[in-house]
């Protein structure tokens, strides 16, 4: 039995990563290294206000003084943050409205061949697009249209320049830059993303989305995205990235932030794919992102889906905080990992207001000789009183090399509140693989078929069109991992 | 349709089958019939090409074809079904998907062109009526907290789906009742004409009322020790099979 899963696990063929190719342009980079200066001089490229300097020199001061967190569950090689690159952007024609023709046509060529179109008029209708490249945003799609709204949608560059008093007055405050290591560096560092602001009573047309592109090598990407919905406002986000295939490891560590006022509600969906490394684990992104989001207002809700296939280390938990009364916090999850990827992934739901709800949906799959694991804190102040949380945390092992762990925290702080945390481990069987089989159905196929069936009350949260995209990023992800 | 000469298997080196013979032509209905653990499903595996089994000697031709030469899902698409004596569940696939990606895969073999979904849900339909398939089982993931009969039942559900050519069923009789056996034994006997041919595994006579075959074959010890017509299964029923055994060099 043993022997038989190893021998089907060593005869499917690997896939290979379709996003691994490089595009030729001409970057202007900054020398390898971190110092005062870098952080200055990433401010003045930028030609950033003063309150922006002032924040990335105090977030980078903190910096210098942490050490990079460890552990018990990632092995992370010592990272060289001297030895990384912090800014490196496509070179463009001189500033100046962003019209379609002012893009390189390489560049252009590659959204087009990431099937991301910058060209509006070939744009699916429903779908605004901010497309970053390694350090800076190329294109945001449709927003003229998103305008007459009142909606703000660009990049975050733009809106420092043209709405500084509202990222001052909201960048920062769900994710300080103290709050960890990584979000300390790209508080230091950061340089673009996207922004968004939907004001009151607006509910947005269409799917705000950013696609990030790591291109040039040896670069870090520091990307900052914030998302503000005003009372009675809503808004559904998407976010997608990949990379080229490199021997060496690449760095990304983002900051999300979700600010939710009375009654908005924002839905977060992510599809990560960047570059997992090789099947002996050689390259690969290494992913460390702060996500978190505020339910601010009464009734507001926040919902985090995310589908996460890419990286070679994957460190994230998005989170929620619910402030308001009967605010509503979601997380829905899926994790991948093959090969000798390592995921250590969840969510932090925090209830402070009263009659808070919180649901965690994880569906944990585990291939290869990777390393899976869902870290979750559920915590109920003692004021939130009335509050539900449910969990439900399910892992699927293919193989026998691979791992998958579970550490759920609960801190119940008062009497009236209900936890509820539900936790299975299974394994996609020879004989569930043979039936398949026996049908006429491909080893592939019948992987796709079972792991889309496991993740599918996830899969469904996701917009139309990205469900369909995720289901067979899921399946490509597997491939060649039979056991 | 299907020539099996001296077939000799193992299972982690420990030998099952011990040189198995058997000619089964279109058109035919083979009984197979023997003790527990004579070897009888794994022979169904081996036809159906589960790789838990090794083959050490022998040689099978199916439709001209070397068999041992096709992967398990090439046999089914090449018309070999296996009623499983104990179906497999798979949490979280609904049958309908399953069934779809199944038929659409075996078309895709025979260059054909999938079916489209309300096509395909009148086949479903059509095949759930003749095997009198309660409407709810092909709601839920396959064969998920069925119930033993049910679980039997579906297996013939997709029988009349996929129409195979060479149909082996094992044991798909046990454990049903009366209604289920009659409904499981026109699944066969439907599917039966010159051009088709089915093994059945069975413990039990009375199977053979419903499901009339041409040939009886008593598998012992890995070894089809006796061959005969009809009349067979009634000796074996009346018998057992302690007076076959004697005289049997182990
Ligand atoms: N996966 C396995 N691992 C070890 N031994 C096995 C395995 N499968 C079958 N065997 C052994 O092979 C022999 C034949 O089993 P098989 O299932 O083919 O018998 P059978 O004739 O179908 O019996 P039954 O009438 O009880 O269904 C048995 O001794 C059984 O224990
Ligand atoms: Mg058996």
């Amino acid at each position: 039995m043993e022997k038989d899963q190893d021998k089907i696990l060593n005869e499917v063929t690997r896939s290979e990563y379709k996003y691994g190719f490089v595009t030729n342009i001409e970057n202007e980079s900054f020398a390898k290294g971190l110092s005062e200066d870098v952080v200055r001089l990433i401010s003045q490229k930028k030609n950033e206000p003063e309150f922006m300097l002032e924040f990335r020199l105090k977030a980078f001061r903190y910096w210098q003084k942490m050490k990079m967190p460890k552990w018990a569950h990632l092995q992370i090689p010592e990272i060289n943050y001297q030895d990384i690159i912090y800014y490196s952007a496509p070179k463009q024609k001189a500033s100046g409205p962003k019209s379609i023709d002012d893009i390189d046509p390489e560049l252009k060529a590659t959204f087009d061949k990431l099937g991301i179109s910058l060209d509006e008029q070939k744009r699916l209708s429903g779908v605004a697009v901010d497309a970053v490249i390694d350090s800076i945003s190329v294109k945001t799609t449709f927003k003229e249209t998103l305008a007459e709204l009142g909606i703000i949608f660009c990049s975050f560059s733009e809106a420092v320049q043209e709405h500084p008093d509202l990222v001052k007055k909201y960048m920062g405050s769900v994710v300080p830059y103290t709050d960890n290591f990584f979000a300390a560096l790209n508080s230091a560092v950061f340089s673009d993303g996207s922004f968004c602001y939907i004001p009151k009573g607006v509910r947005c047309p269409m799917e705000l989305s950013t696609y990030f592109r790591i291109n040039a090598a040896n670069t870090g990407q520091f990307e900052r995205t914030l998302i503000v919905a005003e009372d009675d406002a809503s808004v559904s986000y998407l976010e997608g990235c990949t990379a080229p295939m490199r021997d060496e490891n690449q760095l990304h560590a983002a900051i999300v932030e979700i600010i939710a006022n009375n009654n908005a509600y924002v839905k977060y969906s992510t599809v990560q794919n960047w570059y997992p490394g090789d099947k002996n684990g050689k390259g690969g992104i290494y992913n460390f992102v702060t996500k978190r989001g505020k339910c601010a207002g009464e009734n507001s809700k926040i919902s985090w889906t995310q589908v996460e296939t890419g990286s070679a280390v994957t460190w994230k938990y998005p989170s929620c905080i619910l402030l308001g009364d009967n605010s509503v916090g979601e997380f829905y999850s899926v994790a991948v990992t093959n090969n000798y990827q390592q995921a250590d992934t969840g969510t932090k739901m925090i209830h402070i207001g009263k009659n808070t709800k919180s649901t965690i949906v994880s569906k944990g799959i585990s291939a290869g000789f990777s390393n899976n694991s869902y870290r979750g804190l559920v915590k109920v102040t003692k004021n939130a009183i009335n509050s539900r949380n449910f969990s439900q945390c399910d892992s699927l092992l293919l193989g026998d090399k691979c791992g998958a762990h579970t550490f759920p925290y609960i801190e119940v702080d008062n009497k009236d509140s209900i936890v509820e945390h539900e936790a299975t481990t299974s394994k996609i069987g020879e004989d569930q693989i043979f039936y398949c089989n026996q049908r006429g159905i491909k080893t592939e196929d019948a992987i796709g078929l079972i792991v889309n069936g496991y993740a599918k009350e996830v899969l469904n949260k996701l917009p139309m069109e990205f469900a369909v995209e995720a289901q067979k990023l899921l399946q490509i992800s597997l491939e060649g991992s039979v056991g | 349709m299907l020539s099996i000469k001296n077939l000799h298997a193992n299972i982690e080196s420990k030998e099952i089958l011990k040189g198995i013979n058997l000619e089964v032509k279109a058109g035919e209905v083979h009984a197979i019939m023997g003790p527990n653990g004579s070897g009888k499903s794994t022979l169904a595996s081996v036809l159906a090409g589960r790789e838990l089994f090794t083959v050490t000697e022998g040689k099978v031709t199916y439709q001209g074809k070397d068999l041992f030469e096709l992967s398990p899902e090439e046999r089914a698409s090449e018309g070999i079904f296996l009623g499983f004596q104990y179906p497999i569940e798979i949490p979280g696939v609904s049958m309908v998907n399953f069934m779809k990606t199944a038929v659409n895969e075996q078309r895709k073999h025979r260059g054909l062109e999938p079916l489209s979904s309300s096509d395909f849900l009148k086949l479903m339909r059509e095949k759930k009526e003749l095997v009198e398939l309660d409407s709810n089982l092909t709601n839920r993931s396959v064969n998920e907290g069925f119930s033993g009969g049910e679980k039997k039942r579906n297996e013939i559900f997709q029988m009349a789906m996929l129409e195979p050519k060479l149909a082996i069923l094992d044991e798909t009789d046990s454990g049903l009742d009366i209604d289920a056996l009659r409904i499981v034994a026109n699944g066969v006997n439907k599917l039966k004409s010159p051009y088709n041919a089915s093994i059945v595994i069975t413990h039990y006579q009375r199977l053979l009322d419903y499901i009339v075959p041409d040939f009886v074959h008593v598998l012992y010890d890995g070894k089809i020790i006796r061959s005969g017509g009809k009349e067979l299964a009634f000796e074996l029923e009346e018998k057992g099979y302690d007076w076959l055994k004697k005289g049997i060099v182990v």
